[in-house]
């Protein structure tokens, strides 16, 4: 690590290597693979969800007899659709991706605290993202018991759901190293000024995003234990007695709990959603502040609703759980602590809106899609509202409702946040401009295709059309006047996928264009604009480790004559 | 270039990187083992016929094992112990003693694990939840008794070099083993009565 | 901690060794006498914390230990009895029809 100057091999420097900015790329590029996969799935299941028992074209002859998509298949595809973009794309992408390059060059460390860890959390996703897949090849196909894996399904499902076991727990394994490193780097690695007040929002959203994964994970990895022991070698922890499957009365000891597998999971799933918008309010918050050419309105706010927010996450999750018979009393306390969570999200949501307020708006592309993101997470956000209502959710509940929800929150919610965060920080991690026309032509008909394939969701969810079924509601009489809508919506799907074509060529072409070698060129304020070159120095990120002297978003600052001031700058 | 309070530590802190992180990776384990108590309770309360501890386990066995845990607890940080007082022959034989009473509690779970399999019928994790509960939780403890084995081995043996090169930070590195190896321990003291007593 | 800390504790590390095989022995002790299943588990549980706390305070030098560390203790031992009392209680509290 501290070596002198000398030639490092091709594997070294790029594949086992130990740099913070390599390991970035490497969950970067990994995940959006996964992302487009994962992508391909979901398109293949809407052609069937438009068009029950058509032949599906161009995949078809993969799928089934005549090209028609069975139904086992659809279950898989929708199971490892929610897995493969929440824990192989979104999470990896937002904490790994981000997270990793960008942290320790905002709070002035030269890497993060364990360079070694990182790279075997990488690798740990890696190889847990390659099992996962490997559950299409074996017999019987990929896990097909939703992403949530309830028993008695999941633990009597075919043998993809063991390899999906498998899949999780070395995934999880790789997020909690992921945690331990931001936690220590951003303790212990700040420079010299960078008090905690000082830090640029971005770090402290994946400060508290790291303390969620640490404490919330686990109780799902021993989950995943039971699950694995109760297929593998017939234990009963899910498994109520006298079940009858397909016939034949299960032979097993029984006596075991289906709810204790929902509480189990949900214990960490729920912590999981903020875990995955957590990163984006960072994100977003950093292209407002800098093109608005304003400070943030509400700092201490934001802190402090993020950190209730973290902490309230931990005691909301049985509001997936309304429907199971819980009794009221245990229903009224998580409604009530479902409704208290909604505020810290509206403290956050009103605190980046009120930013908007007399700022000097630069409409580039990273802007654009921050902008997008406050009204999609703003109807995410409220539409979630009903589904934390336990009277409420009895009609919405396992309906297309909640399909609509939570796409709204993660889809053009985090996800056009992860883009904002793509085309701003691409000129600093490669030292080239991305192309504005592309990028603009990439917003717009993303975001006119992502509402075409997630409004009419709330159409049919409120009719009534249930989620995870296979003909889109065909045989069902109250689908009849919302049916249509499914053909708009795959429609608007497919029109989606080609649209991310626009961002697939402007990486391309922007990464083969010449450098410009500009190290600031959104004039930012934050150290890892102001004090890096563009790409930053391979060797220990910064000519000089800077001191920091000012708050992370002091623009426009009175009697100045440039209209920011850096925070490693004296003012 | 360094990365800075690996060994030293940082002021405001008062802490060095690594004792930080181990206690960041133990909050974690608590909610490990705290997943499966709480399996535990869920499954007990959903029963009216959960067996006692002692209609399948054997008690005295179990609290030798204690008592292998607690000493070699005592001998881990009278071998940390012993490097801050610079005595790197003390060290090793304290590390050592950790070592064996760590694998005397390995041998003796040997012996309980396949007396229960030898047993007629046999005594399986398929056979009942209590069972099933036990042999998850116990098996999970023993996976991280053989971890720490592994490691505390390592720096007996080829880790104990960097005491040449590195004396400060190679005692950092002992402390941070004990902190997991306390803890491994401290699980042991609840899994104990909670299994086997109750 | 300096060498002359480190002599004063080795003094106390065999102390809290002496006292944590008695708590061993007292805990099979009181296993044998009937209180009940509550008063049983509550009594074991108490005997155990204290034990914990031993080796947590001394051998893991807990007491000396920096207010980073307590905090993010706290902020465990919260979600561990959250993930503790949570569920059990929502089951306690349902009507059960299996």
């Amino acid at each position: 690590m501290s070596e002198g100057h000398h030639k490092q091999s091709f594997w070294t420097k790029y594949i086992w290597s130990t740099d913070h900015k390599v390991i970035g790329i490497q969950y970067g590029i990994t995940s959006l693979i996964w992302l487009l996969f994962g992508f391909a799935l979901m398109a293949i299941m809407r052609y069937q969800l438009a068009f029950p028992g058509s032949p599906v074209p161009i995949v078809g002859n993969l799928l089934g007899e005549g090209g028609i998509l069975p139904s086992e298949m659809y279950n898989s595809l929708g199971a490892m659709h929610g897995t493969i973009m929440i824990f192989l794309g979104v999470v990896p992408l937002a904490f790994g991706a981000f997270g990793n390059y960008l942290v320790p060059l905002q709070i002035g460390a030269i890497d993060m605290a364990f360079p070694k860890l990182n790279a075997a959390s990488y690798w740990t996703y890696f190889l847990g993202s390659v099992i996962m897949v490997t559950g299409f090849f074996v017999p019987g196909g990929a896990a097909n018991s939703g992403w949530t894996s309830y028993p008695p399904l999941a633990n009597t499902a075919t043998m993809g759901q063991t390899v999906w076991l498998f899949g999780m727990i070395m995934l999880i394994t790789s997020s909690l190293l992921g945690s331990v490193n931001i936690l220590v780097t951003v303790i212990q690695l700040r420079t010299d000024g960078m008090t905690w007040m000082k830090l640029p929002i971005f770090v402290w959203t994946q400060f508290i995003t790291a303390f969620l994964l640490l404490l919330a994970f686990p109780p799902l990895e021993a989950a995943g234990v039971l699950q694995l022991m109760d297929r593998l070698v017939n234990t009963s922890f899910f498994m109520p007695s006298g079940l009858v499957v397909s016939g034949e009365v299960l032979q097993n000891a029984g006596g075991g709990s289906p709810l204790l597998w929902q509480h189990l999971f949900w214990f960490l799933a729920h912590p999981e959603v903020y875990v995955l918008i957590l990163p984006a309010f960072g994100i977003v918050t950093e292209v407002i502040a800098n093109n608005t050419r304003k400070p943030i309105k509400g700092y201490k706010s934001l802190v402090y609703a993020m950190i209730f927010l973290g902490f309230m996450s931990f005691v909301v999750w049985a509001h997936h759980m309304y429907l199971t018979g819980m009794g009221t009393t245990i229903g009224a306390f998580f409604q009530t602590t479902t409704m208290i969570i909604s505020i810290p999200s509206v403290v956050i949501l009103t605190a980046l809106l009120l930013s908007l307020w007399g700022g000097s708006i630069r409409f580039n592309t990273p802007m654009l899609f921050a902008l997008g993101f406050l009204p999609m997470f703003g109807i995410g956000g409220l539409t979630g509202l009903p589904l934390g209502l336990a009277a409420a959710d009895i009609h919405l509940h396992d309906t297309y409702y909640v399909i609509g929800h939570f796409h709204y929150v993660v889809a053009p919610g985090t996800i056009f946040a992860l883009f904002a965060g793509i085309y701003y920080w691409f000129p600093k991690i490669t030292g080239k401009r991305t192309n504005e026309t592309l990028g603009k032509l990439h917003f717009f008909s993303s975001f006119l295709c992502m509402n075409g394939v997630f409004m009419p969701m709330f159409v049919t969810g409120l009719a009534g059309v249930s989620r995870r079924l296979w003909d889109g509601g065909e045989s069902y009489a109250h689908a009849a006047g919302v049916f249509q809508l499914n053909e708009l919506m795959s429609i608007s799907a497919w029109l989606l996928g080609i649209a991310q074509l626009f961002f697939i060529v402007n990486m391309i072409i922007s990464l083969r264009s010449k450098k410009t070698g500009e190290a600031n060129p959104w004039n930012a304020t934050t150290i890892d604009w102001t004090d890096t070159t563009s790409p930053p120095l391979g060797h220990g990120n910064f000519e000089k480790v800077p001191t920091v002297y000012n708050g992370p978003y002091e623009y426009s600052v009175p009697g100045l004559k440039k209209d920011f001031l850096p925070q490693s700058e004296k003012g | 270039m360094d990365i800075p309070f690996n060994v030293k530590e940082r002021p405001d802190t008062g802490l060095y990187n690594g004792k930080l992180g181990i206690w960041f990776f133990l909050a974690s384990e608590v909610m490990l083992f705290g997943g499966l108590f709480s399996a535990y309770i869920f499954l007990r309360n959903g029963v009216d016929d959960w067996p006692a501890g002692t209609d399948y386990l054997d008690v005295p066995l179990a609290t030798l094992n204690t008592l292998f845990l607690i000493s070699s607890s005592v001998t881990m940080v009278m071998s940390w112990a012993s490097l801050k007082l610079n005595d790197f022959k003390k060290y090793k034989l304290y590390t050592l003693i950790t070592l064996l009473f760590a694998i005397g509690f390995l041998v003796i779970k040997y012996f309980e694990y396949s007396a229960k399999f030898a047993h007629n019928p046999p005594y399986l994790p398929s056979t009942n939840n209590f069972l099933g509960i036990y042999f998850t939780m116990t098996g999970l403890h023993v996976l991280h008794i053989i971890g720490g084995i592994l490691v505390i081995g390592y720096f007996y043996g080829p880790g104990s070099k960097m005491w040449n090169s590195e004396p400060e930070r190679f005692t950092n590195r002992i402390e941070i083993v004990g902190l997991y190896w306390h803890f491994v321990d401290l699980v042991w003291i609840f899994l104990f009565p909670v299994l086997y007593l109750l | 901690m300096t060498p002359e800390e480190v002599q004063h504790h080795i003094k106390t590390y065999v102390l809290v060794f002496v006292a944590l095989a008695f708590l061993t022995v007292v805990t099979v002790g009181i296993s044998y006498i009937d209180l009940g299943v509550k008063g049983g588990i509550a009594l074991g549980l108490f005997v155990a914390s204290i034990k914990a706390s031993l080796v947590a305070c001394y051998f893991m030098h807990l007491l000396d230990e920096k207010a980073t560390i307590y905090w993010t203790l706290i902020a465990t031992v919260i979600s561990f009895l959250i993930l503790i009392f949570l569920p059990a209680g929502a089951f306690l509290a349902q009507a059960r029809i299996y």
